[in-house]
C-alpha cells in the first residue's frame, strides 16, 4: 500500500512509435510503483519488446514521454539511461559469448570503475587497488548465483540455464533500480522455469528491485507476477492482477482468436465440474 | 596471484631484453648483415602496426583498411622533421608540427566542450565545427611557429650534434604518432558511426586518398622536399633496432596494461554485442573511436620509425594494395591475439620477404600479390583463429583472480536455481 503513496519510478504515458507506416505501439502508458513486480503480456508481435526498446533507449520514441524516478529519459543514449538505473535481458540471450564468465560481470562495471585510462595504461595504484575492488565485488555476485565455479569458462559454453542466470547476473551487476526482464524463461524446461520463478523473488528482495517481465508462459506471469499489461497490436487492451487478467474476455480473445472467450468460459466451467 | 603476476612481468622483460641485446650484439659483431638487420627493423615496424590493427579489428570488430593511411602519414611527417633538421639545420618542421599537434589537440578539446553545451547537434554540423576548429588551429600553428622557429633551432644547436638528432628523431616520430592519431579522431568521427563494413570500405577510401595526396606532395601540398612522385630521399637512416625494438616493447606492454582493464573489457564488448554493450552501460561510440584513435597512434609511431629505416620514402609503399600486409599479418597471428601478431610480423618480415627473396629466382615479387592471397586462403580454411590459435605469452595472458573462499553466509544467500 505504501508503494503506491511514492512517487512512481517508472511512468510512460501516450507513448508511440511508428516505423514507417507501421505504428508498432500506439498511445502505450503505464505505470510502475517502486518495489513492483510487472507483467507486460500479449501475442507475438504485440509490441513488448519495442516497449523494452523504448525504455532501455535502443529505440528513440515517436512521442509521448517516459520518466524514470520523475526525470525525462526520452532521447537519452542507452548507456546514459542504464547509469540511471535501468538494466535489462534479452529475449535471444545476449552475453558477451567469447569472453569468461568473470569478464561478462567486470563489463557491467566499466561505467564506475574509478579509474581511467592512464591509470590502466602505466598501472598506478589507483588500478590496482579499484581493480581488486571491482573483481571482488563481481565474484560476490557470482556467488550470489552458484557461478562462482565458472568464472574462468568462456561465457558460450555454459548451459543455457547458466547462461540465463548469468545475464541477470550481468544486468544486476549494472546496479540498476528498475530490471527489466525480456521472456527469462523462453526454452527452459519445467523444473528451469520453477528455479527461475523463485530466482525472480529472490533478487527482488535481495537486491531492492523493481522487475518488469515480459513473458510467454503463463505459469511464470501468473505465478510471479502483482500487476499485469497485455498487449495486442501496439495498444494496451487490458490491465489488472492476474486474476483479472485470466478471466479477461479481451485478453483470451487476442491470444486465442476471436469467439475463442466463450468457448474458453465453457472450458472452464467444464473443467471445474470435472474436479 | 599479485605475485606471479608481477613475476611473469619480469620474466617477460628480461626475456624480452635479452632478446633485443642479443640480437644488437650480433649487429654489432657483423654476424647478421645489413639485409637481415633491415628485415628484423622491418618485422618490428610492421609489428607495431600491425598490434594497433588487431586493436581495432581483432578486439574491437572494426574492420579496418585505413590504418596504412595513418603509416603512411606518421612516415612523411617524421621524414619532414629530421629532413629539414639535418638537411636545412632548421627546425621549422619541429616546430610547426608540435604546435600543430597541440593546437589541434585543444582545438578537439573545445569543440568537445562547446558541443556539450549545444546538445543535439546531428553527426554531420558537429564535424563541421571539428573542422573548422582544426583548420583554424593549423593556421595558428604556422604563424605562431613562424616566430618560434628561429629561437627553438639555435637552442637545438647548443646541444651535441649527434644528440641533438636523436632529440629531434624521438621528437618526430612521437609527433607523427599523434599527428595520425588526431587525423583519426577527426575522420573516425562521422565514420565510425557507419557499420563495420561500410566503415572498412571508407577507411580504404583513406588510404587512397593518402596515396594519391602523398604522390603530389610537391605540387598540391606544398611541401617540395617531399618530391612526389619521384619518391622522398635523404632522411636520415637513423631507426637503429634498439630503437624500433624499445618501442615495440614499450607498445606491447601499453597494449597488454590496455587490454587487462576496464577500458579493454569495455573494447572487447563491443566486437561481441554492440547492443548488449549499450545496455550494460558501454558508450559504444566513444569506445570505438578510443580505439581506432589508439590503433592509428601506433600506426603513426611505426611510419615513423619506418621512414628512418631505409632513408627513402616512396608514395608506391603506401599504396593500397600493400594496406593488405598488415592485414594478412593480423590474420595469421590470430585476431584478439597479441603473441600471435608480434610473432607473425617477424615471420611475415623474415620468411616471406627475406628467405623467399633469397631462395626464389628473380620476378619473385611478381608472384608475391598472388602468393600472400593463397597463404591467407589455405590459412583460412586451415587455421581460422591465426597461427597460434588463442595462446599468449604468459606475460600478455589474462590472469584469472583466485576463487573467493565462500563464506557460510554467502552459501546462505545464494540464489535458487542450482539445477539445469
Amino acid at each position: 500500500m505504501s508503494a503506491q503513496n511514492q512517487r512512481p519510478l517508472l511512468e510512460i504515458t501516450a507513448l508511440n512509435k511508428n516505423f514507417g507506416g507501421l505504428r508498432a505501439v500506439k498511445d502505450f502508458d503505464m505505470i510502475i510503483p517502486q518495489g513492483g513486480l510487472v507483467g507486460l503480456i500479449g501475442p507475438n508481435g504485440a509490441g513488448k519488446t519495442t516497449v523494452f526498446n523504448l525504455i532501455t533507449g535502443i529505440y528513440v520514441a515517436t512521442s509521448g514521454s517516459i520518466k524514470f524516478k520523475g526525470a525525462e529519459i526520452v532521447g537519452l543514449p542507452p548507456f546514459d539511461i542504464t547509469k540511471m538505473g535501468i538494466a535489462r535481458t534479452f529475449q535471444n540471450i545476449r552475453l558477451f559469448g567469447n569472453l569468461t564468465v568473470l569478464d561478462n560481470v567486470r563489463i557491467a562495471y566499466h561505467p564506475h570503475a574509478g579509474y581511467g585510462l592512464a591509470d590502466a595504461v602505466l598501472r598506478t595504484p589507483r588500478f590496482f587497488q579499484k581493480e581488486k575492488e571491482l573483481t571482488e565485488q563481481a565474484q560476490e555476485f557470482l556467488s550470489v548465483f552458484n557461478l562462482q565455479d565458472r568464472q574462468g569458462v568462456i561465457a558460450k559454453n555454459l548451459p543455457y540455464g547458466e547462461q540465463r542466470r548469468l545475464e541477470i547476473a550481468r544486468a544486476l551487476a549494472a546496479d540498476p533500480t528498475l530490471l527489466l526482464l525480456d521472456e527469462p524463461a523462453a526454452g527452459m524446461n519445467p523444473n528451469e522455469v520453477v528455479n527461475l520463478m523463485e530466482l525472480i523473488h529472490f533478487i527482488r528482495d535481495r537486491f531492492k528491485l523493481t522487475i518488469l517481465l515480459i513473458e510467454h508462459q503463463m505459469r511464470v506471469v501468473m505465478g510471479v507476477c502483482e500487476h499485469i499489461t497485455v498487449m495486442d497490436f501496439g495498444e494496451v487492451i487490458a490491465r489488472g492482477n492476474p486474476a483479472e487478467i485470466q478471466s479477461n474476455p479481451r485478453v483470451v480473445e487476442a491470444y486465442l482468436g476471436r469467439g475463442s472467450a466463450a468457448l474458453a468460459q465453457k472450458l472452464s466451467e467444464r473443467r471445474s465440474h470435472v474436479a | 596471484m599479485k605475485l606471479s603476476a608481477n613475476r611473469s612481468t619480469i620474466g617477460f622483460i628480461a626475456v624480452a631484453v635479452a632478446l633485443i641485446v642479443i640480437v644488437q650484439l650480433l649487429i654489432s659483431l657483423g654476424v647478421l648483415s645489413a639485409f637481415w638487420t633491415t628485415l628484423l627493423n622491418i618485422g618490428a615496424v610492421m609489428a607495431i602496426v600491425s598490434l594497433g590493427l588487431n586493436l581495432i579489428y581483432g578486439f574491437n570488430g572494426q574492420f579496418s583498411l585505413g590504418q596504412w593511411g595513418f603509416y603512411a602519414i606518421g612516415a612523411y611527417a617524421a621524414a619532414d622533421v629530421t629532413y629539414r633538421w639535418s638537411q636545412d639545420k632548421s627546425a621549422s618542421g619541429l616546430v610547426i608540427l608540435l604546435l600543430v599537434v597541440i593546437l589541434v589537440a585543444l582545438a578537439f578539446v573545445g569543440t568537445a566542450y562547446l558541443l556539450s553545451k549545444l546538445r543535439g547537434l546531428d553527426a554531420l554540423s558537429a564535424f563541421a565545427m571539428y573542422l573548422i576548429g582544426v583548420v583554424t588551429a593549423v593556421v595558428l600553428a604556422v604563424v605562431i611557429g613562424g616566430v618560434l622557429i628561429m629561437p627553438v633551432t639555435s637552442l637545438l644547436q647548443f646541444l651535441p650534434a649527434d644528440f641533438a638528432l636523436q632529440v629531434v628523431f624521438l621528437l618526430a616520430v612521437l609527433l607523427a604518432g599523434c599527428l595520425a592519431a588526431e587525423i583519426s579522431y577527426l575522420f573516425g568521427l562521422p565514420v565510425l558511426t557507419l557499420g563495420s563494413d561500410y566503415f572498412g570500405i571508407a577507411t580504404l577510401g583513406f588510404t587512397i586518398i593518402v596515396k594519391v595526396l602523398l604522390d603530389n606532395s610537391d605540387t598540391m601540398l606544398g611541401f617540395v622536399e617531399m618530391k612526389g612522385a619521384r619518391g622522398m630521399v635523404g632522411i636520415p637512416k637513423l631507426s637503429s633496432w634498439l630503437w624500433v625494438s624499445l618501442f615495440l616493447l614499450l607498445i606491447l606492454i601499453a597494449t597488454r596494461n590496455l587490454l587487462q582493464s576496464s577500458n579493454g573489457r569495455a573494447i572487447l564488448s563491443v566486437r561481441e554485442d554492440e547492443i548488449a554493450a549499450k545496455a550494460m552501460g558501454i558508450d559504444v561510440a566513444h569506445q570505438k573511436i578510443l580505439t581506432f584513435v589508439i590503433g592509428s597512434l601506433f600506426a603513426g609511431l611505426a611510419g615513423g620509425l619506418y621512414a628512418h629505416v631505409n632513408g627513402f620514402l616512396h608514395p608506391n609503399t603506401f599504396n593500397f594494395i600493400k594496406s593488405f600486409d598488415p592485414m594478412i599479418i593480423v590474420v595469421f597471428g590470430g585476431l584478439g591475439s597479441v603473441s600471435g601478431t608480434v610473432v607473425a610480423a617477424f615471420t611475415w618480415a623474415l620468411v616471406l620477404e627475406g628467405f623467399l627473396r633469397i631462395w626464389l629466382p628473380e620476378g619473385f615479387e611478381t608472384w608475391r600479390f598472388v602468393v600472400y592471397p593463397l597463404l591467407l586462403l589455405i590459412m583460412m580454411l586451415l587455421r581460422p583463429k591465426g597461427l597460434l590459435g588463442a595462446f599468449e605469452f604468459p606475460f600478455l595472458r589474462a590472469v584469472l583472480p583466485p576463487l573467493r573462499k565462500r563464506t557460510g553466509n554467502a552459501a546462505s544467500e545464494a540464489a535458487p536455481g542450482e539445477g539445469g
